[in-house]
């Protein structure tokens, strides 16, 4: 396909993810992020088309018919599933329907499948009974084998620089953004969100660059437009000519020569110049991300989030599932520390549940412990799981959203509860468990001294303490730039927690996205922050600035911060003392001492 | 077998119940269709008026037969009057299913 003048189109929104990616830009619908390739064939081209699609199916039928041989004897009684997907290969609604297609409409393979397929699932939707509805899996499972076996033999296409696509969408929910196939995505953007919406939190855990908050993205770029995203600046080039191509090329080599370089001094441990040593932990979200927790150099697992579990699935899942994806995560931490935070979810996400009615705020709402507390055996079962697990470990438990002493008297009972119905069933679990909470909630920064008596640590989630103290929503774009971590009355508030975990003798850590800028790493420190948690690939960068500063020095600076009444008169003595500092730690490897 | 040539349209046309505990379910209707296929005609279910390819599995989920209704097989050639007996036999017999 070629391009008349190129427009190099730019386009300015919020850094979501760091990196670049240079492809051609595929549209998604929201809730649909199945990326197939969609063009127009020739006439001449038809037979050769619909030729390629029976290919990929014949293709797919022995597949399936050679895993059915590999099945070893005792499961042969469970082939009649993948017997049901053969059957399925070969039916006139998608085999027939699609040859149709492709020849009416003049339409590629993996378009018309998926428009037959869409059908079916159409059809299917409207029918309630269960066991007709999963056929849906069925479907889509032979659908995927099918357009694997196509790609396979797809031709090259000319424009491609790089066959992976650039998703672009309004908005990504966390269960869309989960569903990314990272062999299809090189990264994507959206109209909607900010730095700190889920969907940037799983962007940056994905290690793909990302830029949200674009506001008309989706009006101004259409499927198959080349895209260079600039997930560090938060900048998007539409069309882009072969000038900037080969700029943003160099540029992309230079940032992942510096995430390498970055990386090779990530074990080192985060001690300051006048040895005061700082944990520096990973935040996660998925049992596999551990691995990811591991090789940035992360201390331990200071935050793992659990609603993963919850959203994915029809139903809750059993106590079971639970206790093997946490008991994995505290094995390969091999002792260091796993910090289970419970349920944090609002009622409107859980299952299919619709006894609790849509909430107009959800933010608001019946959400983590609150819901936990409605629906104690929910909560039971991820309590029982977690105290088996951490058997195998150091895991510690934590609890969100707690808004004053009566929540955290009411989770005791119910942790003592488990205790004792696990001890009945003489199940194998750690007794003595260590309980800390999340403050997050402004009420929480006022009875911080009363709260750590009762707890074994503190750690502030800045993300929505920020959102809740300074009254605007994360998510929405028109308010995104007044999200700031470096307001004088955030940082007044996580000093008097520090001082009041101090005073009690518990730990107190940071787990929002305010710990992972080196920027505020001289802040926090001096405020007697223990330990500090973010997603995995910041880990390295935090703890290369913890190397580079002397508590000592960042005391006094602190005083000075306190004394700034705007956050700009903060931000630029930050920037003063440390900016040359950061810039400098960005470009050059300081050497392996 | 008994045949009987002077009444086509009832050989042709066989309603019975779904008597398995699942209903028609996909492995189930993977053996209706695989009878269908000897057809020489189109064969077709019915459910409540409406009528789908009994070559398609789709179809026939789509059909939606829980345990307990009723359902009228039929062809639309009288030579496939043996694969109407033969459905009819297999959902007589709960799709070989043990109870």
């Amino acid at each position: 396909m070629l391009h008349e003048a190129s427009k190099n189109i730019i386009l300015k929104g919020i850094g979501g993810s760091p990196g670049i990616a240079i492809g051609k830009a595929y549209f998604v619908e929201k809730g649909k992020v199945d990326i197939v390739d969609k063009y127009r064939i020739r006439p001449g081209r038809v037979e050769s088309e619909v030729k390629r699609f029976r290919n990929a199916v014949t293709e797919s039928k022995q597949e399936l018919a050679r895993i059915m041989e590999g099945l070893p004897e005792e499961y042969r009684e469970n082939t009649y599933i993948l017997d049901a997907q053969l059957m399925l290969l070969a039916d006139k609604k998608i085999y027939e329907s699609t040859i149709a297609r492709i020849e009416k409409e003049q339409i590629n393979s993996e378009w018309a499948l998926q428009k037959s397929v869409d059908d079916v699932r159409e059809v299917f939707s409207k029918i309630s009974a269960p066991y007709i509805k999963e056929r849906i899996n069925d479907i889509v499972h032979v659908s995927e084998r099918i357009l694997r076996n196509l790609t396979g033999q797809e031709e090259d296409d000319i424009s491609a620089i790089n066959k992976r696509v650039i998703l672009v969408a309004h908005d990504l929910s966390p269960a869309d953004a989960t569903q990314i196939q990272l062999e299809k995505v090189m990264g994507f953007i959206t109209d909607l969100g900010g730095r700190t919406s889920h969907t940037a939190i799983i962007a940056r855990s994905l290690e793909i660059p990302a830029v949200l908050g674009l506001e008309d993205a989706t009006r101004r770029i259409h499927t198959g437009d080349i895209l260079i995203i600039d997930g560090t600046k938060g900048m998007v080039i539409v069309d882009p000519d072969e000038e900037t191509v080969t700029r943003c090329h160099s540029e992309k080599e230079r940032f992942e020569a510096y995430e390498a370089m970055v990386a090779r001094s990530s074990h080192l441990p985060a001690e300051t110049l006048d040895g005061h040593h700082i944990r520096v932990m990973a935040n996660i979200e998925m049992a596999q991300e551990v691995v990811s927790a591991i090789d940035h150099g992360g201390d331990g697992i200071g935050l793992y989030r659990t609603e993963y579990l919850y959203l994915n699935k029809k139903g809750l899942p059993t106590e079971e599932e639970l206790f093997e994806s946490y008991r994995e995560v505290a094995e390969i931490m091999k002792g260091r520390p796993v910090t289970i935070r419970t349920l944090d979810i609002g009622a409107d996400k859980i299952g299919s549940d619709l006894k609790w009615s849509r909430e107009v705020n959800p933010a608001l709402g019946l959400r983590a412990i609150r819901f936990c507390m409605k629906e104690t055996g929910i909560f039971k079962t991820q309590l029982a799981a977690i105290l088996r697990a951490a058997v195998y470990g150091d895991v510690r438990l934590m609890i969100p959203m707690i808004s004053g002493m009566a929540e955290i008297i009411a989770a005791r009972r119910i942790l003592t509860d488990v205790c004792e119905s696990l001890d009945k069933e003489g199940v194998v679990f750690k007794k003595d468990i260590k309980v800390g909470i999340m403050v997050e909630v402004p009420s929480a920064v006022v009875l911080a001294d009363v709260l750590a008596e009762e707890v074994d640590f503190f750690s502030i989630g800045t993300n929505d303490l920020i959102q809740y103290s300074i009254a605007i929503d994360r998510g929405n774009e028109h308010v995104a730039d007044m999200y700031q971590p470096l307001h004088p009355a955030i940082l007044r508030m996580i000093k008097s927690v520090a001082e009041a975990a101090r005073a009690a003798g518990i730990k107190v850590s940071i787990c929002g996205e305010m710990a992972c800028s080196p920027f505020h790493v001289p802040i926090l420190l001096p405020m007697g922050i223990d330990e500090l948690s973010m997603n995995p690939i910041s880990i390295p960068e935090i703890k290369r600035m913890i190397r580079a500063i002397s508590l000592e020095d960042c005391r006094s600076f602190l005083e000075e911060v306190m004394k700034k009444r705007t956050v700009r008169e903060i931000l630029n003595i930050v920037e003063e003392e440390f900016g040359e500092k950061i810039q400098n730690m960005a470009s050059y490897e300081p050497g392996l001492k | 077998m008994k045949k009987s040539n002077n009444n086509v349209q009832a050989d042709l046309t066989r309603s019975m119940t779904i008597d398995n505990q699942l209903g028609m379910h996909a492995r189930a209707a993977a053996r209706i269709v695989r009878l269908a296929e000897k057809a020489k005609g189109q064969v077709f279910i019915e459910k409540d008026g409406i009528s789908v390819d009994a070559g398609s599995v789709l179809d026939i989920l789509t059909l939606n037969c829980p345990m307990g209704c009723t359902v009228t097989v039929r062809a639309a050639m009288a030579e496939d009057k043996d694969v109407v007996e033969s459905i009819e036999r297999l959902i007589k017999n709960k799709f070989g299913e043990p109870e």
